[in-house]
């Protein structure tokens, strides 16, 4: 029993450590670590799973990029998924996301036959959580986003998961192939080993670029894609409020009261 | 092939007119525009500064004229709208003002024996309700709910279609947009439709340079701000050449009108072609969580902790000040993290919007993250330690103590408030 596994990843600037520069309101990313996408990478540990259990099971993982998220694909390898995929090229530069699913299913399809599509719900530089569902639209799949439990049956087919809601959770049936949208709820992604850092190197890393994929220029690219970055800017700061000061907790506390009172809060 | 004009773009600049060998452009309100002289030569593409000219086949360019009104995906759940539905039906009324007297907002309403909540969504501010009925369409689906929608929007061709940016939002409209091959921008959280209004916005709320933005620009492409980078950047994304343009808008965020009881409005039952074969996912249940529903985004008043709590027994202060003051308990990402507190509690980017009358962040160091998700409260009161923790910076009030000795304080002072305000007036 063996599966074909792809999970779509994307390498992205760690945007916890961003900082803004105060005085040009531009993101300083000097120093910012590039990291595989949180999402991504429980989207790839449910596919380790299902490869712990079935051990010939393929996964390759796609990603588009510039050259150095190859850096994030050998991290994939060294955690145990089979084969990188990178398409990076300067024509797909800018794509917004229906320019980049364009992108990313042509190079699916480039890679052939596959069970399933593990992939992160959203990035955290962008947050769109929008790739993932057109993937799956262009590549006439049916999806299942927000994945927090997920089973499949012995007879390779009948996929069952638990879907998050807001309030709770839906159960819901599927059949392969299928997209499947991960959410860090699914799996504790695991590390990487020392063995698996050396096996890494000998495992196939493909970089391809858009001709490779015979991708249609007319579908990617940032003069392809139907949204365009109007203006951009940074949040104005609110105004600042005052620090309430007392020689003891309950001084302050009242002070604080006064306050809410008389800006008719409470 | 054709020389088209993409107006949110154009910046009236001029130089293509001039640039022209045939005389083909003039300006009109501020615009470009290309005459009957245009022989498609191309030389004014390159000459745009702003890259707002370009060269379409024929076949490609969208009769964007084509497409009017604005729709609302009105999300039932079990026979009930979602508060977003009825945030985006006040948002879109608002809108479809701006862009001119006979634009109407319609309510898109899909299920099953759910006409019934038509009469909701015309009280809210809805012009027209499209009621979409079939058993099959009683529950979410990806597959149901695409098709019918996209067929819908192919016979009537909406302008804009806004849907929240809900669980079932965010799995719906980007399958709706790619199969309709147009934009779709995530979680606004900010819409306009007339640069003046847009303008308006920047200067209150931005660090914007608006000098390049004229008032009276009469183009009314929507503009979708919203969130970037974990909220450290704002983008405003523009669909300048495909219909319709397409946004999902975070819950909490819009305000619903002042319901109209007895608002009536224009009824369209809209026949759905669908087959159980074109549904390719089943659902087997829908499970409400045992846990309590938290409901961030209608509380008047949010107690938050952060990483300053200390472990999940130090939620246990936060809650009975919330108990207290008849609020909400809150989290910053920091304790969903580690597992001190549900999901269902965090505040922020990756969490709920919140704009509750008070907002209590005890012993939150203010990431931008968490920033991006409540700086719009009305009051926020901020108890940390650390004098320098960046919450300070968007605090009405702050004190810098230990929330552990502040909050019982609070607690112990709540109900003698009034009594405290008149002292201090005397």
């Amino acid at each position: 029993m063996a599966f074909k596994i792809i999970v779509c990843a994307k390498q992205v600037p760690d945007t916890n450590v961003i900082k803004i520069n105060p005085k040009t309101g531009t993101l300083i990313r000097d120093g910012v670590p590039s990291i595989l996408n949180h999402d991504d990478a429980n989207a790839l540990e449910e596919a380790l799973k299902i490869k712990d259990k079935y051990p010939d099971t393929h996964i390759t993982v796609v990603s588009m990029g510039p050259p150095q998220a190859t850096d994030m694909l050998m991290e994939c390898l060294a955690k145990g998924a089979d084969e990188g995929v990178l398409l990076s090229d300067r024509a797909v530069g800018g794509s917004d996301t229906w320019a980049t699913s364009n992108a990313l299913e042509a190079t699916i399809r480039k890679i052939g036959d596959y069970d399933m599509i593990f992939a992160g719900r959203q990035a955290i530089d962008g947050d769109t959580a929008q790739v993932g569902p057109q993937i799956a639209e262009k590549l006439g799949l049916p999806q299942i986003t927000y994945v927090e439990e997920f089973e499949i049956a012995d007879n390779m087919k009948d996929i069952t998961v638990k879907r998050q809601l807001e309030d709770g959770y839906e159960v819901i049936k599927v059949q392969t192939p299928c997209m499947l949208t991960c959410i860090k709820e699914l799996n504790e992604p695991r590390y990487m080993s020392i063995g698996g850092i050396f096996d890494a190197k000998n495992k196939p890393m493909k970089v391809w670029s858009a001709k490779d994929v015979e991708v249609d220029l007319k579908k990617v690219g940032l003069e392809a894609s139907p949204t365009n970055v109007f203006r951009s800017f940074t949040p104005a700061p609110k105004g600042k409020g005052v620090v309430l000061e007392g020689d003891t907790e309950k001084d302050v506390a009242k002070k604080l009261l006064v306050g809410l009172k008389s800006k008719h809060v409470i | 092939m054709a020389i088209q004009v993409i107006k949110d773009k154009c910046v009236g600049c001029g130089a293509c007119v001039g640039a022209c060998p045939f005389s083909a452009i003039t300006m009109k309100d501020g615009k470009a525009e290309i005459g009957s002289a245009c022989t498609a030569c191309s030389v004014c593409v390159a000459k745009c500064p702003v890259q707002a000219i370009e060269k379409t086949a024929d076949d490609d360019v969208v009769d964007l004229s084509a497409y009017k009104h604005i729709w609302v995906f009105a999300e039932q759940r079990n026979g009930k709208l979602m508060n977003v539905a009825l945030e985006l039906i006040g948002e879109g009324h608002r809108l479809a003002r701006e862009i001119s007297d006979d634009t109407k907002v319609y309510a898109v309403l899909i299920g099953d024996g759910i006409k019934n909540l038509a009469d909701e969504c015309y009280a809210y501010g809805a012009d027209g309700v499209i009621l979409i009925e079939d058993p099959l369409l009683k529950n979410f689906t990806t597959d149901g709910y695409t098709k019918v929608i996209y067929d819908a929007i192919q016979e009537f061709k909406p302008e804009i279609v806004l849907y929240g940016a809900t669980h079932i939002g965010r799995d719906l409209a980007p399958r709706i947009a790619a199969r309709c091959n147009t934009g779709l921008t995530a979680d606004c959280t900010r819409l306009d439709v007339k640069v003046s209004s847009y303008i308006d916005f920047a200067k209150k709320n931005t660090t914007l340079d608006t000098s390049t933005l004229d008032p009276n620009d009469p183009s009314t492409g929507i503009k979708q701000t919203r969130p970037a980078f974990g909220g450290n950047l704002m983008a405003t994304i523009i669909c300048p050449r495909t219909r319709p343009q397409m946004s999902t808008v975070r819950p909490g965020v819009m305000s619903k009108r002042e319901p109209v009881q007895g608002a009536t409005g224009e009824l369209i039952e809209y026949k759905p072609a669908i087959a159980d074969a074109d549904i390719r996912t089943k659902v087997v249940e829908i499970v409400k969580s045992a846990k309590e529903l938290v409901s961030l985004t209608d509380a008047d008043i949010i107690v938050s902790g952060g990483r300053g709590v200390g472990g999940p027994e130090g939620f246990d202060i936060i809650k009975q000040l919330a108990d207290k003051v008849g609020g909400v308990v809150g989290s910053s990402r920091a304790c969903v993290d580690n597992g001190w507190i549900d999901h269902s509690h965090q505040v922020g980017q990756t969490g709920t919007t919140v704009k509750p009358k008070i907002y209590f962040a005890c012993g939150i160091s203010g990431a931008i993250q968490h920033l991006a998700g409540m700086q719009n409260s009305d009051i926020i009161v901020a108890i940390n330690k650390d004098p320098d923790a960046p919450i300070f910076e968007v605090a009405d009030y702050g004190i810098v103590g230990d929330l552990f000795k502040v909050i019982p304080e609070i607690i112990a002072e709540w109900d003698n408030a009034e009594a405290l305000f008149e002292a201090s007036e005397k």
